[in-house]
């Protein structure tokens, strides 16, 4: 036990918890958008698992991890861009089709995978860190935080990005509207399907890099159902934020701490089946909205087509 | 976010309406069938073959045949208890979980329970603990949305997770037989399963199957209950006008709807397969949902609808085995059914509003 | 004050309808309407619900397209596409139901509209708006959340906004339904320094009085057609009685006078059927609460309570019907005390509840109008035996109601959705007199109907009270309340501010309550 609080195992400890992290948070951003803008992006877990299957694939076969994240990017916003076309521009069910697109695509990369990948099982090299001075040598925090992959600092990144889109720009308060009431934002002159389209295209890219992320970085090989409800999550985070995207980063840091600490009891040699593991994130869901379900908050106009003229 | 639309319960449909029906259900199959050939194609396999082979394997051939109705055992239960939520407009997506909660605990008590009493009453009771736990594990989504009004389907959903991992750290570590090195439950001897039917390998599961489904069917659509779970489904404002008591009402539906897909793994337990392994998860909740969607909540096309899936589900496993196409392939095409047929239905929908005006 | 103005006269039309015609599945909203639109003049578009106003505005402003006929802007046809294309003829509409988005402050819903990429310039804004705004009198805190703000204030945000954009036609959709008779003086006398600049205005209503006092120009609008304009010239010739006398007869085919003030006689032995003491109710997010509400209701006695939409009449037609939990407080009906029943059991002891929410709570429009009868009555024998649907015995005490209270519809199982207005008003009246009726709340019961089926269901209440119920009529139309009531109270923030009984003088007393005053 006394190796327990060592300052190794501490720095491993949060190193775990910041890649478990990272495609929960990406997830959560990107499904925030959607919501934001009155869609309810069901879907999220098929363009997640879309994009960890390409972001392998085009990792894989191009050697570079950061071409892997643009595929995997590109293959979660193809996903949205059939979200978008079913369920934005001609207004189908929204829960149907999320449910459909992730069951389908679940089964696709899966399909793909048995013939590609089945026999030979390849995994891909080891993440190439980006340190940054100074700071990686903070004791515990330093090896944990800032010897990363860059992708991680960006991802980090995009919370601020978000935030200022929310808080300064056009499109941050046409998103709105979208979400809260899209008739005026169409007499104000602006097409709300569109703006609804940008949204769920950004979710798509989001998710896919998520699902890339999850793959190359996470587990560093692509295998059927890898997500494993990563893409619920997300838009678990993305209801208990409240349109805060840096809530969705502390949720999505309270998951990966959570998720790390059961991997380094295991690894501390305490004995519990990997199903434990995979228990805690969603018990964890659950008792926050046992707690604060209440004030989950979501936009008026959410999960309902919008129709011209329609009141 | 509620079902509404979906409803197509409350009119008494036309009989010319049926014919346009059958049209827009039966094409949108076919163009499904197509493009899920396309992606066969794209992988390297002859779509035809395979195609014919499932049909050959599920429907064909007789002992497919007698595997593919024994199938629609729990598949059965499962959408009539998506159907009670579905037209009540709660989306249970928690079936997976709810199905193997109760496949666990049929499985852990029917082989202990059968060494004490009567066979019939062991599987009764085994039967009735499974349908509890279901219940009870619906409870905390119930509770929720009717009392905090926390939206269900990401409640559903997490609990769902929890509900397959928990059912496999029981299996793993409460329920494990001692008698074998394998990580599974105790084994319910053949001769102590549900009877089968007559001198086929079909269990008597899917009469109850039938008659849950049936049952449900005209408990929705004909007594004053289905009246009222459907008046919330369809208009919760319009229901709380009338008196009903919402709150509780949502919690009954939830209770309904997990008890039945509980029956569903204890059936298939009690039934066909005895124990369950470690992770053991075939996912027939959600493999169920579109099929639901597709029968628009309607429990006779939807014994249809369960019946194709268990076609394409015991002939894909053949499939798998012979073909080396994983049943994944099974996932891909229903959902490329679903989604084909609500565009259909929406072009429908657009044709018909354009004759009109 | 209209006739006091002088016009820029003679300016070419900004907008000419020709024969514009638009058509709804079983309806012609608007039938071969001709309309011209000059610059400098306030343009009454007069009729009542279901007119065809509201079609015709949203045509004009994009949000809909003609199926015949013509717009010219400028002398030039033009197929108005959408709202932005609207705008950028500067075409600026203020809809019955705001337009703002309710958690974005002024500014930002002031600023909505600009390119995505670009962020609000909030500081430009804000100089654009005091020049605009300040000439005008309008005071606006561009800094307030929307939610925050009266509904008066929403719509001078709504004016600004469309000034913003460089509107030369600014139309205003039943502007003043929601606002207090001073908001109204307020708002016409705004419109008044607006056409002054050279504005056009179109100026929709359905209150006579207020087509008189702020039109140039009015156009009165009846199911679908254009039956009728005064020109300003003729406008001015008039004075009000003798305009509101002309457009009567225009919209109603009827001399003035003819909507008969008949106040169903009662007996004298004034025995209270229901009694609500010190009733309070809890504000909640949404909705206001109610504060200490008392009064009494005799056997075939109609109250009528007036009040500006919002002021806590539907909580207070919900607490009684036992929708709404209440506070404290007692609700007696015929001498048993209804507190502690739910919905039910209230409805069982007599007390019925026609909401004003047809579509939303009063029905479910995917039903058919034969269960939607019997809403309230799921599960009561003969209609249910042990629960299950008895299809005979619906099937037939729902034919039987479609010729007791004349209501049109192809068939019993008709989704009821598909039916008017009226229809499904019928079908809920006949619910909520269902046997057993004692006493019934009415909100807002004539609310989107047409003439004829507004005056019958007036009529239905008036029977409803000569047969010895009480009625507790709920009505922001105090014309209606006049018509009928024995004495009118008025709500104003969840408070009962007075009650006056009708006759003599009872519009002057109930107005005053209603701004604040003493009767």
């Amino acid at each position: 036990m006394s190796g327990f609080f060592s300052e190794t195992f501490l720095a491993a400890l949060l190193f775990g918890a910041v890649t478990a992290a990272i495609p929960l948070l990406l997830a959560g951003l990107g499904e925030q958008m959607s919501e934001k803008a009155g869609v309810l992006n069901i879907g999220i877990e098929g363009m997640m698992i879309t994009g960890a299957y390409l972001g392998f694939v085009g990792a894989y076969y191009s050697g570079s991890f950061w071409l892997g994240f643009l595929s995997g990017a590109a293959g979660g916003v193809a996903v949205a861009a059939l979200m978008a076309l079913l369920c934005v521009r001609i207004g189908l069910n929204q829960i149907v089709i999320g449910i459909a697109l992730t069951l389908g695509f679940e089964g696709l990369t899966a399909l793909l995978h048995h013939f590609q990948f089945s026999k030979s099982y390849p995994r891909l090299g080891a993440v190439q860190v980006t340190p940054i001075p100074l700071l990686e040598s903070i004791p515990i925090i330093g090896p944990a935080l800032f010897r990363q992959h860059l992708i991680v600092y960006l991802s980090i990144a995009m919370v601020g990005l978000m935030v200022w889109i929310y808080r300064r720009t056009q499109l941050g308060l046409n998103l709105q509207a979208a979400g809260d009431k899209p008739a005026a934002l169409d007499v104000a002159g602006i097409d709300v399907i569109r703006t609804r389209t940008i949204a769920v295209l950004f979710t798509g890219g989001m998710a896919g890099l998520g699902g890339a992320f999850l793959a190359n970085v996470g587990a560093g090989l692509f295998i059927p159902f890898i997500t494993n409800g990563a893409g619920f999550l997300g838009i678990v985070l993305a209801m208990l934020a409240r349109g805060r995207p840096v809530w969705v980063l502390a949720g999505a840091l309270i998951f990966g701490v959570c998720l790390s600490m059961t991997t380094a009891a295991q690894v501390a040699g305490v004995n519990i089946p990997t199903d434990v593991i995979q228990m805690l994130p969603f018990l964890a869901v659950m008792a926050m909205l046992v707690l604060f379900g209440r004030r989950a908050s979501l936009p008026a106009a959410l999960g309902i087509p919008y129709e011209r003229g329609v009141r | 976010m509620r079902a509404t639309t979906l409803d197509a319960s409350a009119g008494q449909t036309l009989r010319q309406d049926i014919g346009r029906r059958m049209a827009i259900t039966v094409g949108p199959i076919l163009v499904s069938l197509v493009l899920a050939g396309c992606v066969l194609l794209a992988v390297g396999v002859n779509p035809v073959a395979y195609y014919g082979f499932v049909i050959e394997r599920g429907l064909l051939s007789p002992l497919g045949l007698q595997q593919t109705l024994t199938r629609m055992a729990p598949l059965l239960f499962i959408a009539a208890g998506l159907i009670v939520a579905f037209r009540a407009g709660m989306w249970n997506l928690g079936g997976d979980g709810q199905f193997l909660l109760g496949a666990v605990t049929a499985a852990a008590s029917a082989p202990l329970l059968v060494q004490v009493l009567p066979g019939w009453l062991a599987l009764l009771t085994a039967f009735l603990m499974a349908t509890i736990v279901a219940t009870v594990w619906s409870l905390v989504p119930a509770l929720l949305r009717a009392y905090q009004g926390v939206n269900e389907i990401i409640t559903t959903l997490m609990m769902s997770f929890l509900g397959v991992s928990l059912a496999n750290v029981l299996v793993k570590l409460v329920f494990l037989d001692p008698g074998t090195t394998v990580p599974q439950t105790r084994t319910l001897p053949v001769a102590d399963r549900l009877p089968r039917l007559f001198d086929t390998t079909i269990t008597s599961g899917l009469v109850f199957g039938l008659v849950a489904i049936v049952a449900v069917h005209l408990v929705m659509t004909r007594t004053a209950f289905g009246l009222k779970l459907r008046t919330v489904g369809a208009n919760p404002r319009a229901a709380v006008h009338a008196g009903l008591s919402v709150p509780l009402l949502t919690v009954a539906v939830f209770a309904i709807s997990a008890a039945l897909i509980g029956m569903g793994g204890a059936i298939d337990i009690i039934g066909v397969q005895g124990n369950v392994r470690a992770d053991w998860n075939p996912a027939y909740g959600m493999a169920v949902i579109p099929v639901v969607f597709l029968a628009r909540m309607n429990g006779f096309a939807a014994i249809g609808f369960v019946f194709l899936l268990s076609v394409l589900s015991i002939g894909g496993e053949s499939a798998a085995r012979r073909l080396g196409v994983p049943q994944t392939f099974t996932l891909v095409l229903v959902s490329i059914v679903l989604i084909t047929l609500a565009v259909a239905e929406y072009l429908d929908h657009r044709y018909q509003q354009a004759r009109r005006a | 004050m209209a006739t006091t103005v002088k016009h820029p006269q003679g300016s070419p039309a900004i907008v000419k309808l020709e024969g514009v015609t638009k058509r709804f599945p079983g309806i012609v909203a608007n039938d071969r309407v001709d309309l011209e639109i000059h610059p400098g003049e306030v343009h009454v578009l007069l009729g009542e619900n279901g007119a065809g106003k509201s079609t015709l505005i949203g045509m004009l402003s994009g949000l809909q397209q003609p199926d015949g006929g013509r717009i010219l802007i400028d002398g030039a046809e033009v197929a108005i596409r959408s709202p932005s294309h609207a705008l950028s003829l500067g075409i600026g509409t203020v809809f019955q139901h705001n337009m703002l988005v309710p958690t974005l402050t002024v500014a930002q819903n002031l600023a909505l509209g600009g390119r995505w990429w670009e962020s609000p310039k909030i500081s430009e804004l804000a100089d654009r708006v005091a020049q605009i705004a300040q000439p005008l009198g309008i005071d606006i805190n561009l800094d307030a959340r929307v939610s925050e703000l009266s509904l008066g204030e929403q719509q001078q945000v709504e004016i600004v906004r469309a000034l913003l954009r460089d509107s030369r036609l600014l139309i205003l959709d039943e502007a003043t339904s929601m606002l207090t008779p001073k908001g109204i003086a307020e708002l016409g006398a705004l419109m008044r320094r607006l056409v002054e600049r050279g504005l056009a205005i179109v100026f929709i209503t359905h209150k006579l009085g207020e087509a008189a006092d702020f039109g140039d120009r009015v156009s009165v609008l009846k199911l679908g057609r254009k039956v009728g304009e005064i020109s300003p010239e003729r406008l001015r010739s008039l004075d009000r009685t003798a305009l509101v006398d002309e457009i009567v007869a225009m919209m109603f085919g009827r001399e003035a006078g003819d909507d008969a003030v008949s106040i169903p006689p009662r007996a004298a032995n004034d025995d209270a059927l229901l009694e609500v003491r010190d009733l309070h109710v809890s504000p909640t997010g949404d909705a206001p609460g109610l504060d200490a509400i008392s009064f009494t209701i005799g056997h075939g006695e109609i109250l009528g309570i007036a009040g500006i939409d919002g002021n806590g009449q539907k909580q207070l037609a919900e607490a009684l019907a036992g929708q709404r939990a209440a506070e404290r407080g007692s609700v007696v009906l015929a001498g048993q005390t209804l507190d502690g029943l739910d919905v039910g059991g209230r409805r069982q002891k007599g007390l019925r509840y026609l909401t004003d929410d047809r579509l939303g709570e009063g029905t479910v429009g995917s039903f058919p109008v034969s269960i939607n009868y019997f809403l309230k009555q799921v599960g009561e024998p003969p209609l249910w035996r042990s629960g299950v649907e008895q299809r005979g015995e619906i099937g037939k005490r729902a034919e039987e109601l479609n010729r007791q209270y004349d209501v049109r519809t192809p068939s019993i199982a008709t989704p009821i959705g598909r039916l008017s207005g009226g229809n499904i008003q019928k079908v809920l009246i006949a619910r909520e007199l269902a046997e057993g009726a004692r006493a019934v709340i009415f909100n807002k019961p004539t609310y989107g109907l047409d003439l004829a089926n507004t005056l019958a269901t007036r009529q239905r209440i008036r029977d409803i009270a000569s047969q010895g119920l009480a009625v507790l009529l709920i009505s922001t139309d105090l014309e209606e309340l006049l018509s009928m009531c024995h004495r009118i109270a008025v709500i104003s923030q969840g408070r009962l501010v007075g009650t006056v009984p009708n006759g003599e003088g009872a519009a002057e007393r109930v107005g005053r309550l209603m701004i604040g005053l003493a009767a």
